[in-house]
């Protein structure tokens, strides 16, 4: 009886910190200024300026867990081809980069492809015309890919080193090419990993205000910018809070993902 | 597959290894290099210096945000620690459905986006009349850090014979002396590891920070955004330098100082 009491303070924690404030969202977003059920705050997702933001937001992380997925897969698959244990030098290599600040790996990217960054100066040192990197979707998109790929090789080299070198080895004696031995060994055991990093990129690309705000300039504005905006300048909760509603069924969408496909926990990156 | 096919499938292996790499660490490199740049301008070399270094070290607005951010970290990963362990301890013992539906609730800060934790906090402080600061921050990062401890513990815990603890009971050990004799040795790998990751989140965490600090308080990472915003001081450079160098040393004796030991 008493190891139950020792649930007390989590649970009373729980209540009042996870639950009770995902509950004032739900109420803030279903309510208006006078506190009255209204769903204006989550429809107002459909009015041109927010479905736009949406659309951008949904594109730039959709094309950004792409990009992340087609570099990790071969890097993951290298790094365990290596016969490298876990927790060896070379993957800490890969995934150092993830334990740095989030705003110092964004800020570095500024510094780069600023007007008057060093890529710039690269090229006008190279005599090549300036070019505008900042402010633009493709810079976006590259600090996404540089801030969220090491949460993409994590997951799928922690699978894909867990297959057993034998089964490989059987497949090529019973006369499997290395094609199909990608496609019929590698991919579909990977499957935990692929998803579960899928996610880890996704949800944060999609949600990211961070990134937007620093490389996109102000002209770009994804969903979690205007979200920010609603809480930090325009000051319309019931408005953000809606907005968030709209978020939280992508996110959970993802996890309905990872429950199908990931269900012993497999793919996880800790 | 002839050795030549082999020779090339390598070099080509290596070659991406390389590429990657340099994605990785070149914008790292940069700023570490251009923390020592006299001159301000990001393209050219205007000779050595630490001045930036001085700079940092001076700035008072630096230094109070250093000393939030470690000191949120340590109580923050600590606390949760605390009762993250007497959690697990309480969900072992649960039935198979309260059990699931405690690990799922316990699952919802790591899943959910970022800014809808951050968001949600806020909404709750404000509701419960407590004034954004310092506080509100070691709450909200207590909140998160809890679940990472629960999953680092939980799977030790389960690896725990229960043989060994009944027994030490039968000997006469009361149940607090019992599980620190015998249970709490065997998770102890798992509570330091999810102390680390915890204390790892909150040195990392900006996004929930920014909706829960209030004014008149910065950790380090919401600092970094409001002076990148408006427009990268040398200094920052000089900031960014020592805490790669820093989380660097730190992972390093962490992951690869236990198993030299444990090889020997």
């Amino acid at each position: 009886m008493s190891k139950k009491l020792l649930a007390g303070p989590y649970l009373v924690w729980m209540a009042g910190f996870i639950i009770i404030p995902l509950g004032l969202i739900i109420y803030y977003g279903l309510t208006d200024r006078d506190g009255l059920f209204t769903i204006a705050n989550v429809a107002s997702i459909a009015t041109p300026e927010h479905r736009k933001a949406l659309w951008l937001s949904l594109w730039l992380s959709l094309v950004s867990t792409a990009i992340c997925l087609a570099l990790a897969y071969p890097l993951a698959m290298i790094l365990r081809n290596r016969g490298v244990g876990r927790g060896s030098f070379i993957v800490f290599i890969f995934i150092l980069p993830m334990w740095m600040n989030f705003l110092l790996r964004t800020m570095a990217w500024q510094t780069l492809l600023e007007k008057n960054g060093v890529l710039n100066g690269i090229l006008s040192f190279l005599h090549l015309p300036n070019q505008s990197l900042i402010n633009t979707a493709g810079a976006i998109i590259l600090g996404m890919v540089y801030n969220f790929l090491p949460f993409m090789v994590l997951p799928i080299y922690n699978v894909l080193s867990k297959i057993d070198d034998d089964i490989i080895h059987a497949a090529r004696d019973l006369g499997a090419n290395s094609m199909q031995i990608l496609v019929q060994i590698w991919l579909p055991l990977s499957v935990p990993g692929i998803i579960s990093g899928i996610t880890m990129v996704f949800v944060p690309a999609l949600t990211t205000f961070v990134i937007s705000n620093l490389l996109g300039g102000s002209k770009i504005l994804l969903i979690g910018n205007v979200i920010e905006q609603e809480f930090t300048r325009a000051g319309n909760w019931h408005m953000g809070s809606g907005l968030s509603l709209v978020l939280m069924i992508f996110i959970l969408i993802s996890m309905a993902v990872i429950a199908k496909y990931d269900k012993n926990g497999e793919g996880s990156a800790f | 597959m002839n050795r030549l096919g082999r020779f090339l499938k390598r070099t080509w292996q290596d070659f991406y290894l390389v590429l990657i790499m340099v994605f990785l660490y070149a914008p790292i490199v940069t700023m570490m290099v251009l923390s020592f740049n006299t001159s301000k301008s990001r393209t050219q070399w205007g000779g050595f210096t630490l001045r930036w270094y001085a700079d940092m070290f001076a700035s008072r607005n630096i230094m109070a945000a250093l000393h939030n951010t470690l000191l949120i970290a340590l109580l923050s990963s600590l606390i949760a620690t605390v009762i993250g362990v007497a959690a697990c301890i309480a969900i072992n013992s649960m039935k198979p459905v309260p059990k699931a539906v405690v690990m799922g609730i316990t699952n919802i800060p790591m899943l959910n986006a970022d800014i809808v934790t951050g968001i949600s906090l806020m909404l709750a402080f404000i509701a419960f009349g407590i004034s954004l600061g310092f506080k509100t921050i070691l709450i909200a990062h207590i909140t998160f850090n809890i679940p990472y401890v629960i999953l680092s513990v939980m799977p030790k815990l389960k690896q725990t014979n229960r043989s060994t603890y009944e027994a030490a009971m039968d000997l006469g050990a009361g149940p607090v002396y019992a599980f620190f004799k015998v249970v709490f040795p065997d998770i102890l790998p798992g509570v330091l590891s999810g102390f680390l990751l915890a204390f790892t989140m909150s040195l990392d965490d900006f996004i929930i920070t920014h909706f829960t600090k209030g004014a008149g308080i910065n950790t380090l990472s919401t600092l970094i955004y409001s002076e990148v915003r408006r427009g990268i001081r040398p200094s920052m450079y000089a900031l960014s330098t020592v805490i790669f160098l820093v989380v660097l040393t730190l992972l390093i004796l962490t992951n690869f100082a236990p198993r030299t030991k444990a090889e020997k």
